[in-house]
């Protein structure tokens, strides 16, 4: 790739001397100009055209080269949806992009100023502006609604039985809470929080004595899954970019999204030729010092797999049995 | 409460104003009277000292360059700070403790500190829009070509320009004091998103810096609504005889909306900001709930980020169009000029650019598709966001069907505007992409969203900018730019622009998120080295080329070819004053009289292909239209 690159750049650097070069010429033509000499707009019509040759060129040569390292395949089921929609909308606007461009250049090119040229007089035609008008809007509704009906089915509420994850952000890190055999998570207070009660859980809550708290997020394949987001500190963002999922995480709110894996990491390992591949979380919303490496690793597997991992976590409370015993402070809080 | 105090306040002075000036105004109504014409003849006449001309000037041409000499300051200084984010992306491997001197304890171990690399970010972003963009840009050509193009002496009031400029002046060095204190200037880019910003706990930045970032927002808005109130009133009331508002060149009409939707959207922005403030200095909780950090649970409860977000991209996305209408109206004029045929529905371009105005109001949550509000606002934000497109694309057809069958003569300005149309297009039709909510999840907050607002707001208001200043450089100082050194800047420029922004669709298609220190922390990220060290050595050679530019700006102001007065050939009233470079109040005998709209441009039956507004019909029979010679039928009897 960056042979390609260094040759477009070599082609540009000579453009540029030949410009040089032209522009140095021309400081010994003629005195009386009109308003740019003859000789100066050939120039830069000419450059004009080869500009939009380049232009045009590389920018399709090299969607071409990347075509594959671009947008990667989606691992979720929405996200074939919303890939097949931006592939619809990115031919919808590539078409006029290249054809107004060509336009656009041509112009400069074909009615560039020369000795005898004079411009037509032609300031209105309601037609053409009628026309161009309501083509454009008619294509933009139809991408509206395709667009919002996609839309609403990623947003509609999620299943019943949909397998809940809480995605907890602070600076720099995500914690994970599981709603544990009940299938219910506890109560959380921001005041309980402390060092190791990093949710700030309130034991009181019998729905959170069996929660756990992993350190990956693990999710079976094929089942809806239910990420509920929050923040402790700052605004973050659950960004994971296999999954066509992005939601922020806003301290004071609960933000939801909900979405079905499509490929379980060992499928994907196989996939993409990359026997370390894994899925990540990204943080999208800037947060501080460490906003470029807030990580979290979700792993898919076969919901057997799955049901296996879950039978297997301990509750948050069996490992730290001392926040048991310190019921009455947590009363307030109930 | 404060802002509109202040406004009161300036519709005050604008309406004494006026009505100490009711003679003179209505004068310009009052047919060809002798009386009228002896009051339209008089010239403000006071002594001009040293300080009354250079420094607190009331002179809208004076207040004009102020406004670009500032904002070229500020540009180098965010074009520098986006090199350093660039090195960082591209070459992280060099040795940067030369830069100690400057950036002092921000530099470790010949690499810039994570939290300055943010720094960087926001001040690059809000350096770039506001100083640059909105002042530089709008508070330049407003000044400089509102009163010349309608025929007016100056602006309603002179005063309450003058202050603007200091207003921004101040607001300049609160923002130059961000930069240098101690902790740093804000952390959070450049919409300072509480808590971010709130707590100093979570950023250094969001400590003094901070503070300095709001004092600098609230004195630029302040800045701005005295200017806009101004431009308004200016062209409302002090247009010369037969200038109706049919025949305003479409610059006017660019900054007159440009004037009505920053009255409208900034004082938000204050609202928002004061809130902030409040949440910082006092505790109160409007932002603000649930916070743990640092060990401590804090005692805010109750608030929204959210609420901030609305109200921050209330003012957030008409500021888009704030940027981008004037650099429209300046190339709408240029184009015209240089292609010597009249603009391309004319009234098309107007409407377009009142329905841009409209539907900017209601495009605001499309920023906010993935912050966690109500996904049925996403809905209602994608119609208006994608229909936004339309009014755009008239424009980009407007164009092309103006230089198709023009006589198209490529001056440095010209060249500009060729390729801010080109601009408009690359970067507007991603707008289609990213408007539609359910696409945005994936693309936003990567460099797709990067590279579309760059193409589209920065260097699209950029090459607006310079092709205002090619253009006009003649009425400012009397003397004409380089030619060569121009087109030199633009080819080396335009072609740089777009190595640098085109490849980031790429990289945000692949999930880059923006605003990211290094790349090197994800496995997904692991791709694409080669071209962000590509972008950084574009960034770097664009860069480089603005040198030419400060080099033929700085040398033709004092060395430049001297002028002649209509060096364009050009329509509008700017060029019919007697000197090139008129002093205050303009012109020196009567101010002139319109007759036609601006863009009689290679009339048939014409002798030239040019006939400036102030032409009598009756000079020009040849030409007439029908509807013309009937006007002229008229008035004879």
């Amino acid at each position: 790739m960056t042979e390609i690159l260094f040759y477009i750049t070599g082609v540009l650097l000579l453009i540029i001397f030949y410009l040089v070069y032209k522009a140095l010429r021309l400081l010994y033509i003629s005195k009386k100009r009109p308003l740019t000499s003859v000789k100066s707009n050939d120039v830069n019509a000419y450059l004009m055209l080869a500009f939009l040759l380049l232009f045009l060129g590389g920018f399709w040569g090299y969607s071409f080269y990347v075509s594959d390292e671009g947008l990667a395949e989606a691992a979720s089921e929405h996200g074939d949806r919303v890939d097949k929609l931006f592939w619809i909308a990115t031919t919808v606007i590539l078409i006029p992009f290249t054809l107004l461009h060509i336009l656009l250049f041509w112009a400069a090119f074909r009615f560039r100023h020369k000795k005898d040229r004079s411009a037509k007089y032609y300031p209105y035609n309601f037609k053409l502006e009628i026309s161009w008008t309501v083509i454009t809007a008619g294509t933009l509704i139809a991408l509206i609604a395709m667009g919002i009906i996609l839309w609403s089915d990623v947003k509609s509420p999620p299943p019943k039985e949909a397998e809940v994850v809480e995605i907890l952000g602070a600076q720099y890190v995500w914690f994970i809470r599981y709603p544990g055999t009940d299938g219910k998570l506890g109560k959380t207070d921001y005041r309980l929080i402390d060092d190791k009660n990093s949710f700030g859980m309130n034991l009181n809550d019998p729905a959170a004595t069996d929660d756990f708290t992993p350190p990956r997020i693990h999710i079976p394949k094929g089942q809806p899954v239910l990420f509920l987001i929050r923040s402790r500190d700052v605004i973050h963002s659950v960004f994971a970019p296999h999954f066509r999922l992005k939601m922020d995480a806003v301290p004071g709110m609960t933000t939801q999204f909900w979405f079905i894996p499509k490929y379980t990491t060992e499928e994907m390992r196989s996939k993409t030729g990359n026997p370390d591949f894994n899925y990540e979380i990204a943080c999208a919303e800037i947060c501080g010092r460490g906003h470029f490496a807030m990580k979290m690793i979700i792993v898919v597997e076969e919901p057997e797999d799955y049901r296996e991992w879950y039978q297997q976590q301990r509750s948050w409370v069996s490992q730290h049995p001392a926040y048991l015993s310190n019921h009455g402070n947590q009363n307030k809080y109930k | 409460m404060l802002g509109v105090i202040i406004i009161l306040i300036i519709l005050l002075f604008i309406f004494n104003r006026a009505y100490i000036h009711r003679t003179r105004i209505l004068a310009y109504f009052i047919e060809d009277t002798k009386e009228a014409k002896a009051i339209r003849s008089t010239k403000e006449v006071h002594g001009e000292s040293f300080v009354t001309k250079y420094i607190f000037s009331t002179d809208h041409k004076m207040i004009a360059k102020q406004y670009l000499l500032t904002g070229i300051f500020w540009a180098v200084i965010g074009g520098l700070l986006s090199l350093l984010i660039r090195v960082q992306l591209g070459m992280p491997e060099m040795d940067l403790d030369w830069l100690e001197p400057v950036l002092g304890r921000w530099i470790t171990d010949g690499r810039i500190d994570p939290e300055y690399y943010l720094s960087a970010v926001t001040m690059h972003g809000a350096i770039m829009m506001f100083m640059v963009l909105t002042a530089g840009l709008s508070g330049t050509f407003s000044n400089l070509l509102i009163p010349l193009q309608i025929g007016a002496r100056d602006m309603a009031s002179g005063f309450l320009n003058m202050l603007s400029y200091w207003f921004f002046f101040i607001s300049s060095c609160f923002f130059l004091a961000t930069l240098v204190v101690e902790t740093g200037p804000p952390m959070g880019g450049w919409v300072v998103y509480p808590p971010l910003s709130v707590l100093p706990q979570a950023a250094p930045g969001s400590g003094m810096g901070m503070t300095l970032y709001i004092l600098g927002f609230v004195t630029f808005i302040i800045s701005i609504l005295l200017a806009g109130l101004n431009y308004i009133t200016t062209v409302i009331n002090l247009r010369t005889v037969g200038m109706s508002f049919s025949r305003l060149p479409l610059t006017v009409w660019a900054l007159f909306f440009t004037a009505i939707l920053a009255l409208f959207s900034f004082p938000v922005l204050l609202t928002s900001f004061l809130l902030l403030f409040f949440d910082r200095s006092f505790g109160t909780s409007f932002y603000l709930s649930d916070i743990y950090i640092a060990g401590e649970a804090l005692a805010y409860s109750g608030g929204s980020p959210l609420i901030y977000q609305h109200l921050f991209w209330f003012l957030g996305h008409p500021e888009v169009y704030i940027i981008f209408l004037p650099a429209l109206g300046i190339t709408s004029e240029i184009i015209s000029t240089c292609s010597r045929k009249p603009i391309f529905g004319y009234w098309f371009m107007v409407l377009a650019m009142l329905a841009i105005v409209f539907l900017s109001y209601v495009v605001w949550a499309h920023h906010m598709f993935t912050s966690g509000m109500d996904p049925f606002l996403g809905t209602v934000f994608t119609i208006t966001t994608v229909i936004i497109a339309v009014p755009s694309a008239i424009k980009t057809f407007n164009y092309i069907a103006t230089l198709w069958g023009g006589s198209i003569h490529f001056t440095p300005a010209m060249l500009f505007s060729i390729g801010l149309i080109s601009f408009l297009m690359s970067g507007g039709l991603t707008g289609i992409i990213i408007g539609n909510s359910p696409l945005d999840i994936q693309l936003h907050d990567t460099y797709y969203i990067v590279a579309h607002f760059h193409l589209v707001m920065g260097a699209l208001a950029f090459f607006g900018m310079f092709a205002g200043i090619y253009h006009w450089f003649p009425k400012m100082f009397g003397r004409m730019m380089n030619k060569k050194l121009g087109y030199i800047h633009f080819w080396i420029t335009f072609i740089g622009t777009y190595l640098v922004f085109m490849p980031m669709h790429f990289i945000g298609m692949a999930g880059f998120p923006r605003r990211y220190y290094t790349f090197t922390a994800f496995q997904y990220m692991d791709r694409f080295n080669n071209l962000n060290l590509f972008i950084t050595i574009a960034s770097i050679i664009t860069f480089a080329a603005q040198l030419i530019f400060l080099y033929n700006f700085f040398y033709s102001m004092y060395k430049g070819k001297k002028a002649p007065r209509n060096p364009w050939k050009s329509n509008t009233l700017e060029w019919t004053t007697e000197k090139v470079v008129p002093g205050h109040g303009n012109w020196e005998g009567s101010i002139p009289t319109v007759y036609r709209w601006p863009y009689d441009y290679s009339k048939p039956g014409a002798p030239d292909d040019f006939i400036p507004q102030n032409i009598p019909l009756m000079q020009t029979k040849d030409s007439n239209t029908e509807e013309e010679n009937n006007i002229l039928e008229r008035q004879r009897l």
